[in-house]
């Protein structure tokens, strides 16, 4: 059985404007121990996804259907108490922004103990000894002296490393990321995705790695979900994602991005302007931007469609060449 | 200047260029934040320079003090041939020279129609006689960025990121400039729209011949667009050279470091990527270390490093590096 099992979520925001359906019919297993990369743009439903499973939705947003499932037990429709063991303690996330995720008017001890007091039964003495030995898991030099200090004093890099600490003071069996290094430079990247990377390890957890930058998802991730307007397109391992895309976005994606070896060479944009949720077409959500889009496209979105068992794609190209095949 | 090519005039030189700002240490007692530490180079004509490097080391500055946004404190501009000191050379020079800033969401007015925003350069220059012409000249320029002559009476707020960084393209093409400062001009923008302008700077250039100064903290998108690429640390520049050479082979301990740290979307190489580590955080540029401005997270810093700033040399043609010790490091 996998540690978190997610099938066919539907999240939606009601707005003023109507339904916006942010997340639509997501499914995927999580490993223990894996790294799972979440790569979309803007508005695909990456970030909804992950907060559907943490249920930290803003007060318009409801999962409308479909069951996530924490080792078995089942978190749609938990009530808050069973939500609050879960949170922090089993699941638990970091945001992008470290500028705005810590409280200007704490110190980072105190923020750090908070959630070792709330989730375990230690007392004041120890939670602070566990603080600082978080501190020093994730590099932070002269950790005693640092538990005192306000976040005023801590660079972004610095920021976010307390923010690990936080999120991993408590052992959860799964990390959630969301963008954990898009606002810091990217020496300081390299440094917090090598820091997670050995974590991991040491700590056996799963990570759920939100991300616009195929960068960081090559360094990291053993699977890939590559979502757009809500939807899952590909799904599968990265070699597969990277060396064998099947869906014409993640295809698109790979040739749009600067890499080596297409230096001097024009890159290839996807055509058009990402999808207004308000208004989602019939068929395929990217059919409209396209360019090997057929008839069928148009008409109907496709199914999820096995390419191997480390692998999946829906696009009805990958239907046509099976039927051509035969 | 020793890294200033002989080849031809350049459309741009910078020389010893400085941009210190005063900050507050107490009651009247003020101490200089060098922001722009004595930098020195030349943008040829047609040609795009890339500037790089981590947040906070200077490289909007220098862009910014280019344009004369903010008042040189010390060094000068020279634009084909002429340097700017006076008010009036300054505004012959805005109408050469202008900007492509970061934020789409933030640098457009959110009062004004994308004809007006695109318009008010024209306004301000004095750019046409009749209205007529200036309506002809606002849809020559939506349509040099691919926007339709139907978006003129739009707002901003009606256009994705995209569209928004292309209005603001437009808006800077207005005056006809063949100079432009691009300051991160992809960064907020979504990775599949990110290629479309990106193109749509190439296009440009080759079109109406322009010549870019394209600041950006992401180096593959940097080195794409680039013929030359300049590094800057704390102020200062540590390396310049071809863009392709600084990628392969850079020299500067620092260069290295960053690129290393670059992730590469392709797992294969990405897991045989061996970082090259780098201690400690960027200093503050108010208290920057004396020497060499690296010398505190060097891997090959020795203790001679902390004495005399090292000087920009030409170490192999075209290669400028900024290292006391880059001939023993090799």
């Amino acid at each position: 059985m996998a540690l978190l099992e997610v099938k066919d979520l539907h999240t939606s925001f009601f707005t003023d404007a109507g339904e916006v359906r942010a997340v639509n019919g997501v499914s995927f297993n999580l490993e223990r121990g894996k790294v799972l990369g979440i790569v979309g743009e803007s508005g695909s439903g990456k970030s909804v996804t992950a907060y559907s499973i943490m249920q930290i939705l803003a007060t318009t947003g409801k999962i409308v259907s479909g069951s996530i499932k924490y080792d078995g037990q089942e978190l749609v429709g938990a009530d808050e108490k069973v939500m609050k063991n879960i949170r922090g303690n089993k699941i638990s996330i970091i945001f992008q922004d470290p500028m705005t995720s810590l409280n200007p008017t704490y110190t980072i001890g105190k923020q750090l103990m908070e959630a070792i007091l709330l989730h375990t039964d230690r007392n004041k003495l120890q939670a602070w000894d566990r603080a600082v030995e978080m501190l020093k898991l994730v590099n932070v030099n002269e950790p005693e002296k640092r538990m005192k200090q306000y976040p005023y004093e801590f660079s972004g890099g610095m920021r976010q490393r307390v923010m690990i600490a936080m999120a991993l003071a408590c052992e959860p069996d799964i990390l959630i990321a969301d963008e954990p290094t898009t606002a810091l430079d990217v020496t300081i990247q390299a440094g917090i995705l090598e820091l997670m990377k050995d974590i991991q390890k040491e700590m056996g957890m799963a990570i759920i790695m939100i991300t616009h930058d195929l960068g960081v998802v090559a360094q990291l991730c053993d699977e890939v979900v590559v979502m757009y307007a809500g939807s899952i397109c590909e799904q599968g391992t990265a070699d597969e994602i990277f060396y064998n895309p099947c869906h014409e976005y993640t295809k698109g994606l790979l040739r749009s991005i600067p890499t080596t070896g297409n230096e001097g060479q024009k890159l290839q944009p996807i055509s058009g302007t990402p999808i207004d949720l308000l208004n989602m077409p019939k068929g395929c959500a990217f059919a409209p931007r396209c360019d090997a889009a057929m008839k069928i496209c148009i008409r109907e979105a496709c199914q999820r469609f096995t390419i191997n068992e480390n692998h999946m794609a829906a696009c009805w190209m990958n239907v046509k060449k099976a039927a051509d095949k035969n | 200047m020793s890294n200033q090519s002989n080849n031809g005039e350049p459309l741009i030189r910078v020389s010893h260029l400085k941009q210190y700002f005063p900050i507050n240490t107490g009651f009247f007692k003020t101490k200089p934040l060098k922001a722009v530490d004595d930098i020195s180079f030349d943008i040829m004509e047609g040609e795009t320079l890339g500037l790089v490097g981590e947040s906070g080391c200077g490289k909007t500055t220098a862009g910014r003090t280019i344009l004369h946004l903010y008042k040189p404190t010390g060094g000068e501009v020279i634009y084909r041939g002429k340097s700017i000191k006076t008010k009036k050379d300054i505004e012959d020079f805005r109408r050469k020279a202008t900007m492509v800033f970061q934020d789409p969401y933030s640098s457009l007015d959110p009062r004004m129609t994308v004809a007006d925003i695109i318009g008010e350069p024209l306004d301000v220059q004095n750019l046409y006689k009749t209205k007529e012409e200036r309506r002809e000249r606002i849809l020559e320029l939506m349509d040099h960025v691919g926007l339709n002559s139907e978006h003129a009476a739009r707002y901003a707020h009606e256009f994705s990121g995209g569209q928004r960084q292309r209005v603001g393209i437009a808006r800077s093409l207005a005056v006809n400039p063949d100079f432009i400062v691009c300051d991160e001009p992809v960064s907020a923008l979504d990775v599949s729209i990110q290629a479309q302008v990106i193109n749509m700077f190439d296009e440009l250039q080759d079109e109406l011949g322009l010549t870019y100064l394209f600041i950006a903290h992401d180096l593959l998108v940097v080195r794409h667009i680039s013929d030359r690429i300049a590094v800057m640390y704390l102020g200062h520049m540590v390396e310049l050279a071809n863009a392709n050479e600084i990628y392969e082979r850079p020299l500067h301990p620092y260069t290295r470091a960053l690129i290393s740290a670059v992730p590469v979307p392709d797992p294969i190489v990405a897991r045989a990527n061996q970082r090259i580590a780098m201690t400690g955080e960027i200093p503050s540029p108010l208290n920057a270390p004396p020497g060499c401005p690296f010398h505190t997270r060097c891997p090959y810093a020795k203790e001679s490093c902390k004495e005399g700033m090292p000087e920009l040399r030409e170490i192999e043609k075209g290669r400028f590096v900024a290292c006391h010790r880059i001939e023993d490091i090799g």
